[in-house]
């Protein structure tokens, strides 16, 4: 007997837009002209613009088949081993919050996966509290605020005329918001602007929180990928741990342990005693068990075996520091060749004053469809360029095609 | 670091009152990850786990499939290999030799491109991410799940968005499936709402429907425009027989209609940890699939954003290779049959210890688990007395059983029958 219906259940399912971040990278793939460059998601690539797998994941990858472990479930809160280090690496293995067993560390998909963890954490036990993001942020954010029903608003973040942080209007936002709302912010390396708080300025945002018994929530997917030390990269997150804050930390080691596609990260939540930790540890595992039941074991068992030898860390912090160094070697080669190029007397130096992947160019929508119609060049459309994609060698070309963009088009 | 703040409060002061998460409490620990905890800490060296369905060799050891750690190596050797991040919707290879797999590669289905398939965390997460899309997407946002059915599926759909209500299955009184029950609830059910079908070695009771039932489940859920949702997490390992085990899938779907299949790799490849699945959603037509596909890429991206390489490139190169899928099959049976064995040598025993009770239901259920029928009060006695770990519902895992542990295990249920009503 065949089925009556002829008309599909799914017939009113309208076609979703591509995501503006990945759907780049499909448009760059198609794009047939030799010229092309693709500046669009943030994976890392060479000089010679090829996608690059660690020296030291190579290694724990070929260790871990030789020792032949077994492939059964790990806990619901992921591999201890992985979960140690893991906060270790984010502390400081001598920081009290550690001695004193208050961070509750859950194995998480990567940062997504983590700050979905977070935002569901939030939406069950702070219902009523907002979520404060910075305008712009990584565009992801808002869907996963949204998608775990976790209500937000934005704060001040970019200034377009200083291609800088507008710091006042950050503070303002954030005193204006409900007392106990959690605020994003990004641990270094802002995505997608580039642009990090100073020291000082750090200071001054724990001052308004604490006063506004906020809750910091630290987006950290480039510790040590930043400025090449990992330590220099947890800077904002130890100072608000050190001023006595709960807090939490969604990290990721796709980027600064090229680890991508293995989906490895965690959620690390500070408590004020190892009694909430261990509270919060099981109440994050409730959520996470109707998601995905328990964790993927490969990529942590990479971080495990790589941050937990000695050798293996030390080869990393040296992988880690010629990856950031070569993008700041292209940040500068970039400038240089907009200082060369552009006659207008435009200062271009927040290119070297920004920091990491990303750098946001205050190219405009149209500016930013320009560079990709007429230079071939892929970027997202709120004229974030990845700095990971780019080469010395294609530094003035790109160079030529920021400075037509921005003068001659509107 | 003190902090010289003058401002600086006591640590978490504030509003909350000495800690922002004051209110959050202690939540149990998950019943059947919880057995494991409870088995790890008895120092008894008699002690068997028959709790979490992980398969276990003759040794009592977990196994990772020769073939597994094959393509392990060729993946290892390759040079060509990155990680970069996959697309949203995962392992293009892996999901449609996913696809092949269960549906058949002759399936019209397949060959009209209307089967919309993307990569998942294992069953879980197939079956989270496709509740997701339903509870958006679909009018009728009811789904009937059996009762009793796998712990965490309430909790998934729930959390989906979608509201849970069960159909009759298990019947107590025969320890078989309650025909008659399940086809008058689902005759209830309102017209459109979702169905979730195990699709072979149903967990936790291992008992299915026959062919002939299948098929009036299937004649009966078409008439009332019933949403079929399968979970297949035992494809292969119930039978031994890869298209035997989804002969129930195909008939719905060779029948024209939709249906959403919820896959998992972990049992059947022993990638458990590696979090291997697929969601496929069988669609009237390409275009529906298309867009369909489209809206999953949205409930994904905000979830994990795309899923981990590691798994799904082990069965892609399993699944592509005839020599490989070939060993894989033989390695797939050899579990199959040692876990048949053990049914056989368990109801043998209960045999010869003239355990009162009819037992035939242990080698007439099918796949990983054995509901005993035992109750909790029953369980309890094994637990404390014979140091058995097993679920309250009376569950057990015949994937933890060896032939020297079966003799322990009939003494356990014996004594518990006898001395326990």
């Amino acid at each position: 007997m065949t089925v009556s219906v002829n008309v599909s259940r799914f017939e009113g399912v309208t076609m979703a837009p591509p995501d503006p971040i990945l759907g780049v990278s499909e448009a760059f793939r198609a794009d047939t002209n030799d010229l092309k460059l693709n500046l669009g998601v943030g994976a890392y690539r060479t000089e010679e613009l090829q996608p690059y797998v660690l020296n030291v994941v190579k290694k724990a990858e070929k260790l871990m088949l030789e020792r032949g472990e077994n492939k059964e479930y790990l806990p619901i809160e992921g591999l201890a081993a992985f979960n140690k280090v893991t906060a270790e690496l984010l502390f400081g293995a001598d920081n009290s919050v550690i001695q004193e067993g208050r961070v509750a560390t859950i194995q998480g998909l990567s940062g997504t996966g983590s700050l979905r963890l977070a935002a569901a954490f939030i939406q069950r036990y702070f219902p009523d509290a907002k979520a404060l993001i910075s305008s712009p942020t990584w565009g992801n954010h808002k869907n996963i605020f949204n998608d775990a029903r976790v209500p937000w608003s934005e704060y001040r973040y970019f200034d377009p005329r200083t291609v800088g942080l507008d710091f006042d209007g950050m503070v303002a936002d954030i005193k204006a918001a409900p007392d106990g709302s959690f605020v994003l912010l990004h641990g270094c390396a802002h995505n997608p602007t580039g642009i990090d708080p100073t020291p000082e300025q750090w200071e001054k945002i724990a001052d308004v929180i604490q006063e506004k018994n906020h809750i910091p929530f630290f987006d950290v997917a480039y510790q040590g990928f930043a400025s090449g030390s990992l330590d220099a990269d947890a800077y904002s997150i130890r100072l608000f741990v050190s001023r006595g804050f709960e807090l939490l930390v969604a990290q990721s080691y796709s980027k600064n342990l090229g680890l991508y596609a293995e989906r490895i990260g965690a959620i690390n939540v500070v408590c004020s005693s190892s009694d909430a930790g261990t509270r919060v540890k099981s109440q994050l595992k409730r959520l996470a068990r109707p998601m995905y039941s328990n964790p993927p074991v490969h990529g942590a068992r990479i971080v495990a075996n790589v941050v937990g030898d000695p050798n293996l860390f030390n080869e990393w912090k040296q992988e880690m520091e010629l990856m950031a160094g070569r993008i700041k070697n292209v940040r500068r080669r970039l400038y240089e060749n907009l200082s060369q190029k552009d006659k207008s007397g435009k200062d271009w130096s927040f290119v070297l004053k920004q920091i990491g992947m990303f750098s946001y160019t205050g190219l405009h929508k149209a500016q930013s469809d320009h560079m990709t119609d007429k230079w071939h060049i892929y970027m997202t459309k709120d004229g974030r360029i990845s700095l990971a994609g780019l080469s010395l060698s294609k530094c003035e070309y790109l160079a030529d095609a920021i400075i037509d963009s921005f003068h001659n088009v509107n | 670091m003190a902090s010289q703040n003058p401002i600086a409060p006591s640590p978490a002061a504030g509003i909350y009152g000495g800690s922002v998460f004051a209110n959050v409490v202690q939540a149990p620990e998950d019943p059947i990850l919880g057995v494991t905890v409870a088995y790890n800490k008895d120092p008894s060296p008699v002690k068997v786990n028959l709790g979490v369905g992980a398969y276990r060799t003759e040794e009592g050891k977990p196994l990772v499939l020769n073939v597994v750690r094959r393509a392990e190596q060729l993946l290892l050797n390759d040079p060509s290999r990155v990680k970069e991040y996959l697309p949203i919707t995962g392992l293009a290879d892996f999901n449609k030799l996913s696809a092949k797999l269960i549906f058949g590669a002759d399936s019209p289905a397949i060959q009209e491109n209307r089967v919309a398939t993307v990569q998942c965390l294992s069953g879980t997460g197939s079956l989270r991410v496709g509740g997701e899309f339903l509870a958006r997407h679909y009018h009728e946002r009811t789904i009937y799940i059996p009762q009793p059915t796998w712990g965490n599926h309430p909790k998934v759909f729930t959390l989906a968005g979608l509201s849970v209500k069960s159909y009759r299955y298990y019947d107590p009184t025969t320890r078989g499936l309650n025909f008659e029950g399940l086809l008058a609830d689902l005759s209830a059910a309102p017209p459109g709402a979702i169905v979730l079908l195990h699709a072979c070695a149903h967990n936790p009771t291992g008992v299915d429907p026959t062919l002939d039932q299948w098929e009036q489940i299937r004649l009966l859920m078409r008439s009332k425009g019933l949403l079929p949702f399968f979970d297949s997490a035992y494809q292969g390992f119930a039978s031994g027989n890869l298209d035997a085990d989804a002969q129930s899938v195909r008939m719905f779907v060779a029948d024209g209609g939709e249906c959403l299949m919820a896959q998992s790799y972990a049992k059947n490849m022993g990638l458990y940890g590696e979090r291997v699945g697929a969601l496929s959603i069988v669609c009237k037509s390409a275009d529906v699939a298309t867009r369909v596909e489209s809206q999953l890429k949205l409930v994904i991206r905000p979830m994990y954003s795309n899923p981990p390489i590691h798994g799904a490139s082990i069965v892609a190169t399993i699944l592509k290779d005839r020599e490989l899928y070939h060993e894989w099959t033989i390695e797939l049976k050899a579990m199959a049959d040692r876990i048949i064995n053990m049914r056989q040598l368990l109801f043998d025993a209960l045999r010869a210890r003239g355990t009162p009770g009819d037992w035939s239901h242990i080698i007439k259920q099918i796949g990983m688990f054995t509901f005993t029928g035992l109750n909790t009060e029953q369980v309890t006695f094994m637990t404390k007395e014979y140091h058995i770990y097993m679920t309250s519902d009376g569950r057990i895992s015949m994937a933890g059983l060896s032939s020297k542990t079966v003799p322990h295990l009939a003494d356990a249920i014996h004594a518990a029958v006898t001395r326990m009503k």
